[in-house]
């Protein structure tokens, strides 16, 4: 089934805009254009990469959070907090210290999501035996929705396994409404977020199911909360602090970082980091030029999570510091067979459905008549690809042009050629000027 | 709409160039994903036959909303005996060929399995000519 309405939870805020294009030249799908000044994204097309957000000089594009106060919404507030967040800090701040501090914030419990990863790496051994291979990881969504819109012939790759955000909450979710005897409705699994990716995860998951998360916090805003608590109570030197551990493992530790799966795979796996050597993966092996590989564990970020787009702190310093941390760990920490029994009974996920960009035209006879048509137009443009049109390239322009939603004339060349030929006034040149840019950019400042 | 390719032997590097290209257009004009992976695995293989074994060649795609045809012309040694060459693992690949990962004598029957129809003809000493037909539409 055609899923209607994707949630992203990119905004582009126009008021912080200038239309400067920067995203427009790196979105891997074409999802950007400028029109009037402003960045405008095509939702259909969208992946949630971040990468838009990487490079925008302005801020303008903002990750959408639920609101903090949710989490009193609920009676036990349950914190799923990835392990890159510890990463993220020196280490004259404990994960004691992170605990207590997220507990006075409000929270019943903190837990890693990847507690649930030696029940999932086990499970995804099996699942690799047992299916096509490749098979490709389900880690990280960008990374679905890549596959599901620029090669959709993979989407039967795809692990339809949960991963461990998803794993951990509907554990503790068991745990707490067992054990705690809580009655379901109060209580709140929150996660948090390191990028817009997991986000769309939880709003709009991928494979026909339910999220079993409440709500979503995004990274850098705890970060900055854990900080300047953090900071507060090294300067009062606060000396009983509880003593209270989060549970972890080394393989929990690893798991979001590059490898974290691959090395842990009994078949022969490759680990690709960064959106750009994703994309060459999956060409490849779209061509079938990749044997021998029975796994492939593919992150949108370099340096996998350690580089998602809301940690605040470097990718390499960050990921050093986890990996040290899980040296100081036992390998494994399983949960009770109980618990794993229940998990194998919600581990799958259904059908993974491509969702094709319909470039030119739903039907193959029509789309191939204006596909030769922009073909003509491409190669009457001069080819530099410099964006001037509010298009990402000179090829986007013609397709642009051949599906009405450009003129040839957004071309800077092409208007020039007309004005010389004296088929083009000074006022048109500059009103196609201003719709794509913006009347304010044509005024002395 | 046409495409023309050429072709160096020996040069590994760029083969997957044409098979890139035409998965990219077929892409945009709404392919049934099943067909395009066909079409990408029959050109791939016969680019690469040509890089492996031949001198040169051209390589020439013609879309249609029916099909996709596909020649390929090489000047190369020619095939000696092509039934035997269309036999799964049958490969006369140099070593120098099977240490960069080519040369399982897969080729040719991948080839034939992916086409509608797949006709050979070569004639040894000259070179080969290669023509694959796979229909866009899905029929099972
Ligand atoms: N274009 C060609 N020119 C000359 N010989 C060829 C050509 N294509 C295939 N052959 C011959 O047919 C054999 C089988 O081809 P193929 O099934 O592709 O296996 P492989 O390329 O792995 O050897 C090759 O080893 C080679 O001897
Ligand atoms: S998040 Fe990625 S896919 Fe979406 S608009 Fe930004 S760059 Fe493009
Ligand atoms: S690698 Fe991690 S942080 Fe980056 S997009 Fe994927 S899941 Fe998000
Ligand atoms: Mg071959």
């Amino acid at each position: 089934m055609e899923q209607k309405t994707i949630y992203h939870a990119l905004n582009i805020m126009p008021e912080l805009c200038n239309g400067c294009s920067h995203c427009m030249k790196v979105c891997p799908t074409q999802a950007i254009r400028v029109r009037n000044g402003k960045a405008l994204m095509h939702p259909d097309w969208c992946i949630d990469c971040g990468e838009c957000i990487r490079v925008c000089p302005t801020h303008a594009i903002k990750i959408a959070a639920d609101d903090f106060q949710r989490i009193f919404d609920y009676e036990y507030r349950l914190l799923v907090l990835p392990s890159v967040f510890f990463g993220q800090f020196s280490n004259y701040i404990s994960l004691e210290m992170i605990n207590s501090i997220l507990k006075e914030m409000g929270f019943t419990a903190v837990h890693v999501p990847e507690e649930s990863v030696d029940f999932l790496l086990e499970t995804m051994n099996h699942y690799i035996e047992e299916n096509q291979r490749p098979v490709i990881s389900s880690f990280c969504p960008a990374v679905i929705r890549l596959i599901q819109v620029r090669f959709p012939s993979l989407v039967n790759n795809v692990m339809r396994l949960k991963q461990p955000m998803e794993l951990t909450a509907h554990h503790l979710r068991k745990v707490y409404s067992e054990k705690h005897k809580a009655d379901m409705a109060k209580i709140g699994i929150f996660y948090v977020t390191p990028c817009a990716a997991k986000i769309a995860s939880v709003k709009s998951p991928v494979g026909d199911y339910i999220s079993p998360i409440d709500g979503v916090i995004n990274m850098d805003y705890l970060y900055n909360r854990v900080q300047k608590e953090s900071v507060k109570k090294l300067a009062e030197n606060v000396a009983d602090l509880p003593q209270e551990r989060i549970q972890l493992s080394g393989k929990a530790i690893k798991y979001t970082l590059t490898g974290g799966e691959k090395d842990n795979m009994w078949q022969t796996g490759l680990a690709v980091d960064g959106l750009q050597n994703v994309i060459d993966i999956l060409e490849r092996l779209e061509n079938g030029e990749i044997e021998g590989v029975d796994y492939l564990e593919l992150r949108t970020c370099d340096e996998s999570c350690a580089g998602g787009i809301l940690t605040p702190n470097n990718r390499f310093f960050a990921a050093e510091r986890l990996r040290r941390m899980a040296k100081k760990l036992p390998e494994e920490c399983w949960m009770p067979k109980k618990y794993t029994d229940y998990l194998a009974s919600i581990v799958n996920v259904g059908q993974i459905e491509p969702r094709s960009i319909v470039r030119f035209h739903p039907e193959t006879k029509e789309a191939l008549k204006m596909m030769e048509k922009a073909q003509e137009i491409k190669e009457s443009l001069i080819g530099i690809d410099c964006g001037a049109c509010g298009s990402p390239s000179c090829e986007a322009l013609a397709e642009d042009v051949v599906c009405g939603k450009a003129t040839i004339e957004a071309c800077l060349f092409q208007r020039i050629k007309s004005g010389k030929a004296g088929s083009l006034s000074m006022e048109q040149a500059v009103g196609i000027m201003e719709e794509i840019w913006g009347a304010d950019k044509f005024v002395d400042k | 709409m046409e495409f023309k390719f050429h072709v160096e032997g020996g040069d590994f590097t760029s083969a997957g160039t044409a098979s890139s290209q035409i998965k990219k257009v077929l892409k945009q004009i709404n392919i049934d994903p099943i067909i395009i992976k066909r079409v990408v695995v029959a050109l791939y293989e016969a680019e690469v036959n040509i890089v492996a074994h031949a001198h040169h060649g051209d390589i020439k795609v013609k879309i249609t909303p029916q099909q996709v045809y596909i020649r390929l012309d090489d000047e190369g040694p020619g095939i000696e005996n092509v039934e035997k060459a269309m036999q799964k693992g049958f490969s006369t690949a140099s070593s120098k060929v099977r240490e960069m990962g080519f040369g399982a004598g897969m080729g040719l029957p991948n080839i034939k399995e992916n086409a509608d129809i797949f006709t050979v003809r070569s004639e040894v000493g000259k070179g080969t000519t290669l023509e694959i037909t796979i229909s866009t539409v899905n029929n099972g």
